[in-house]
C-alpha cells in the first residue's frame, strides 16, 4: 500500500468498521437474544397440516395485506389482547406484517371459525364481502362434477360459481383454512379487579339502551360478512335475517342464545344451511349483543321487541 | 458505439468504460420497465381486484416482484453504472477492470431473473419485505457487490490526486456496507420468531439508507457541480453528512415495528435515532439546496431538474420518516396506505429522480450523444406530476385509513373509503410509468443514435475530471 492511499483506507475501511459494529449491535445481537423467547402460556407449535396451511399463506404473499400483531392501542383492541413476545415463538418466518389492508389475523380462528365461510371467501372473497378488494384464489380448489363420497362442495353462489361441476377445496385450501382456524391468541390471565373480560358491562356505563349507531356499527364489524350488510345473508349457506321467524319472534331468548352460543345446521322454513355460526359469548359484551339484536329487530322489515343487556345476561347465566 | 464518428466534440471517455456505463443503464431500464408495469398492474388491482385472476398475476406475488425488481434490478444496477462511471473520471483514470464490471452485471441479471421466476411460481424468502429472493439468489446479488466494491477500490486506489473525491466515500462506502446488510440478513441461525422481527426491522431500513441513499448522494455530489459548473457548496457539510449518516442509520430499523412485541427500549431507541437523522438530511439537503441557488438560469432545462426533485423528495421524504416515527403519530399512520407513499416518495422522488438527473447528466458526456430537450422534459413531468398524484392521494387516503381505525369503524368501512384515493394513485401510476417509457427511448437515444453533446466545457471547478 502506498502512502497515496492511507486516506481511502481510512475513510472506507473506518466507516466499515463502525457499521460492521452497529450492524452487530442492532442486527445480530438482538437476533440472538430474542430467537431465545420461550413460548407464552398455552402458545403451542402447529400441526403438520397447519404448518403446511402457514406455508400456503406465505406462497401467496398474504402477510402484505394482512398483519398478525395487535398493538396495546384502542385502534387495535378489536382483533385481541396486545400481542406479547412469547406468541411468536413458533413464528418463523415471522408474519408480523407492515400494512392492514385488510383486517389483522391473529384471532381469524375465533372471530370467523366456519370452515364453510372460510372456503367461499378464499374462492371469491366478494361471494361472501360484496365490498372485499381481497384476491380470489380459484386455484386453490378444484371443480368437480360431483364432491367425493363424505366431502360437501363449497356453497358459491351462482354468479362467482363454474358454470359446470361444483367447487371442492384442493390440499392447499384445506391447509390454509387449518391454519386460519388456527389463528387464535391464547387468553391472558389478567387480575379479577381489572377484568375487561366479555359479558361484563363496562364500569359507569350508561343504562341499557338501544345505540342505533352502535348496532348497525357491531352488526357491520361482527355479522354483516356472513348474514350480509342488509341482512339478506346467502341462500343455502347463511341465513337471511329479514323476516327470520326467530329474529321477529316475540320472546328473543332464542336469537339471545344464538349469538351467545352459536349454531349449526338449523332448519329455517324448511331450509337447511350449509354454514355455522361461532358464539359471540367470549367476544363481546352484553351490551353490544343487545345492541347488535335490536338492529336485526328494527331492520330490513323486522319488527320485534327490543332487547336489554339485561336480558343477554339473564340468557348468559342459563346453562 | 457511434461517438467517434464524432470529432470536435469533446474528448470521449475511453471506449471501455462507456460501454460498461451504457451497458449498466441499459439493463437496469429494461427492468424498470418490467418491474413499473408489475406496479401498475399492482395498483389497479386495488381497484379492480378480479383483473388477473390466475396464480402468475396474483397481488401476493407480484408485489414483492415490484419491490424487489425495483431495488435491486433497476435502482441497483443504474447506480452502481453511475458509480463505476464517476470513480473512474473523477479519479482522473480508467476503470480497473472492464471484466470485473461485466461479470457483476451478469450476476445482478442472473439474481434478477432467477429471483423474479421464483416468485412468480410461489418461491419466497417468507413475505420478508425487500428480501423475498430466495437465499441463493441474495447470495448471489452479494457476490455481485464484492466484485463491484473490488473494482470500485481498485479504481479509486490509482487516482491522480491524493485526496479521495467525496462522491467515491459515499458510492463506494455503500457497496461496502451493503455487503454486510446482505450477509446479515442471510444468516438463518438468530432469525427465529421474534429475532427475527428485529433483524427485519433492522434489514428494512438498512437495505435502504445504507444502500440507495448514500448511492443517491454520491451521484449528487458529481453530477450537481458538473451541470452547474460550480463547486458543491460545502465539502465539510458533506462529510459531517456521511458520518452521522453512518451511525444514526442502523440504529432506527426498529421503528418499523412500533408497539410491536420487540424491547421498548429498542423501539425507544430507533424513535431518538429517526430524530437524530435530521442531521443528515438537513445538512445533506441544505448543501445540495445551497449549491444551486442563483443557478436558475442553468437548472433551466437542465437534468439538474431531476436532482432538485431527488433532493426536495429525500428533504421531505426523510422529515416524513422522523415524524412517522413518532409515538403520537404512530397510531394514525402505521400499518395504512401512508406509509407505502412515503416508500415511493423516497425509493421514486429522491432514489429514482437521483438516478436520472445522473444519467441524463453524465450519460451524454460519455457517449456524446444526448437525447433532445423536448423529451426529457416530457419523462421529467410525467415522472413528476405522477408522483405528486401518487403520493398526495395515499397521503390523504392513508390518513383517512388510521382516522377510520381509530374512531372505532367496522374495518370494511376502511377499506371502501380507499377506493377513490387507490383510482388515483393507478392515474398517478400511469402517468408515471408513461415516464418510464420516455425515459426508456431517451436512453436509446444517448447510447445508439440522437444528437451530439454540444462540446460546451463542463469542467467545474472543484471537481476532479
Amino acid at each position: 500500500m502506498t502512502a497515496h492511499n492511507r486516506n481511502l483506507v481510512a475513510i472506507l475501511g473506518g466507516s466499515t468498521a463502525v457499521y460492521l459494529a452497529l450492524a452487530v449491535m442492532m442486527g445480530v445481537l438482538p437476533g440472538i437474544w430474542l430467537s431465545g423467547t420461550p413460548p407464552g402460556p398455552g402458545v403451542a407449535p402447529l400441526t403438520a397440516e397447519q404448518a403446511a396451511g402457514r406455508a400456503v399463506y406465505v406462497s401467496e404473499g398474504c402477510a402484505y395485506c394482512h398483519t398478525q400483531q395487535v398493538r396495546p392501542l384502542a385502534t387495535d383492541s378489536g382483533f385481541g389482547r396486545p400481542s406479547a413476545p412469547g406468541d411468536f415463538a413458533y413464528q418463523t418466518p415471522q408474519l408480523l406484517g407492515s400494512e392492514r389492508t385488510g383486517p389483522d389475523l391473529t384471532n381469524i380462528g375465533n372471530r370467523q371459525p366456519g370452515t364453510v365461510w372460510q372456503f367461499m371467501h378464499l374462492y371469491q372473497p366478494r361471494s361472501v364481502v360484496p365490498q372485499s378488494i381481497m384476491p380470489a384464489f380459484p386455484w386453490l380448489f378444484e371443480v368437480v362434477d360431483q364432491p367425493p363420497q363424505g366431502e360437501s362442495a363449497v356453497p358459491v353462489p351462482k354468479p362467482f360459481a363454474p358454470a359446470q361441476g361444483v367447487i371442492v377445496p384442493g390440499a392447499r385450501a384445506r391447509a390454509l383454512v387449518a391454519y386460519l382456524l388456527a389463528l387464535k391468541q391464547p387468553a391472558w390471565p389478567l387480575p379479577a379487579a381489572i377484568s375487561t373480560a366479555p359479558g361484563a358491562s363496562p364500569p359507569g356505563a350508561a343504562p341499557a339502551g338501544f345505540d342505533a349507531a352502535a348496532g348497525a356499527r357491531l352488526f357491520t364489524s361482527h355479522c354483516a360478512v356472513c348474514h350480509g350488510a342488509e341482512g339478506a345473508g346467502v341462500p343455502g349457506v347463511f341465513p337471511s335475517l329479514a323476516g327470520d321467524p326467530v329474529v321477529n319472534a316475540a320472546d328473543p331468548a332464542e336469537q339471545i342464545r344464538t349469538v351467545l352460543h352459536g349454531r349449526a345446521g338449523k332448519t329455517i322454513n324448511g331450509a337447511t344451511y350449509a354454514g355455522a355460526m361461532p358464539p359471540f359469548a367470549d367476544q363481546i359484551s352484553d351490551q353490544q349483543i343487545a345492541d347488535i339484536i335490536d338492529h336485526e329487530r328494527s331492520s330490513w322489515g323486522n319488527h320485534a321487541p327490543l332487547v336489554t343487556a339485561a336480558d343477554v345476561a339473564a340468557q348468559r347465566a342459563q346453562p | 458505439m457511434a461517438y467517434s464518428e464524432h470529432p470536435g466534440l469533446r474528448t470521449p471517455d475511453e471506449p471501455m468504460l462507456v460501454r460498461v456505463f451504457a451497458a449498466y443503464t441499459v439493463s437496469a431500464t429494461v427492468w424498470l420497465l418490467l418491474a413499473t408495469f408489475v406496479g401498475l398492474i399492482l395498483a389497479l388491482k386495488f381497484s379492480y381486484p378480479d383483473l388477473f385472476t390466475a396464480p402468475a398475476f396474483s397481488f401476493g406475488r407480484l408485489r414483492a416482484i415490484h419491490t424487489n425488481g425495483t431495488f435491486y434490478a433497476w435502482a441497483s444496477p443504474a447506480l452502481i453504472g453511475l458509480a463505476l462511471f464517476v470513480a473512474a473520471r473523477s479519479s482522473g483514470t480508467g476503470l480497473y477492470s472492464a471484466s470485473l464490471a461485466w461479470v457483476a452485471l451478469a450476476l445482478i441479471n442472473v439474481a434478477a431473473i432467477c429471483g423474479t421466476v421464483a416468485l412468480d411460481l410461489g418461491y419466497n424468502a417468507g413475505d420478508q419485505e425487500y428480501r423475498e429472493w430466495l437465499w441463493w439468489v441474495r447470495a448471489i446479488l452479494a457476490f455481485a457487490l464484492v466484485l463491484t466494491a473490488w473494482n470500485l477500490i481498485g479504481t479509486v486506489a490509482s487516482r491522480r490526486d491524493e485526496d479521495l473525491y467525496l462522491s467515491n466515500w459515499y458510492t463506494i462506502g455503500a457497496v461496502l456496507w451493503t455487503i454486510i446488510v446482505l450477509i446479515v440478513a442471510l444468516l438463518p441461525w438468530y432469525q427465529v420468531g421474534l429475532g427475527q422481527v428485529a433483524v427485519q426491522g433492522y434489514f428494512m431500513h438498512n437495505a435502504v439508507g445504507m444502500w440507495f441513499t448514500p448511492l443517491a448522494l454520491g451521484v449528487f455530489y458529481y453530477a450537481l457541480p458538473k451541470l452547474l459548473n460550480r463547486p458543491i457548496y460545502s465539502y465539510s457539510l458533506g462529510i459531517l453528512a456521511f458520518w452521522t449518516n453512518l451511525v444514526f442509520y442502523p440504529i432506527l430499523g426498529a421503528h418499523h415495528f412500533l408497539f410491536s412485541p420487540l424491547p421498548w427500549w429498542l423501539q425507544t431507541l430507533a424513535i431518538v435515532f429517526s430524530v437524530a437523522m435530521l442531521v443528515p438530511v438537513i445538512g445533506g439537503s441544505a448543501n445540495f439546496l445551497l449549491t444551486m441557488v442563483g443557478q436558475g438560469h442553468r437548472m433551466h432545462r437542465s437534468p439538474a431538474m431531476f436532482i432538485l426533485v431527488g433532493v426536495l423528495a429525500y428533504l421531505f421524504g426523510s422529515a416524513q420518516g422522523t415524524v412517522e416515527a413518532l409515538r403520537s403519530l404512530q397510531p394514525v399512520w402505521h400499518l395504512t396506505n401512508y406509509t407505502v407513499g412515503h416508500s415511493h416518495l423516497t425509493m421514486y422522488g429522491f432514489v429514482t429522480f437521483a438516478i436520472w438527473g445522473g444519467v441524463y447528466a453524465l450519460l451524454p458526456q460519455a457517449t456524446g450523444r444526448r437525447a433532445p430537450d423536448l423529451a426529457i422534459g416530457i419523462h421529467f413531468w410525467l415522472s413528476t406530476i405522477g408522483v405528486i398524484i401518487y403520493v398526495l392521494s395515499l397521503s390523504v387516503g392513508g390518513t383517512e385509513q388510521g382516522l377510520d381505525w381509530m374512531r372505532g369503524a367496522p374495518f370494511i368501512q376502511s377499506v371502501v373509503d380507499q377506493a377513490p384515493y387507490w383510482l388515483w394513485r393507478a392515474i398517478g401510476g400511469g402517468l408515471m410509468f408513461a415516464g418510464h417509457l420516455v425515459f426508456a427511448f431517451n436512453v436509446s437515444l444517448m447510447v445508439w443514435g440522437g444528437l451530439a453533446e454540444q462540446a460546451a466545457d463542463r469542467r467545474a471547478a472543484g471537481v476532479p475530471a
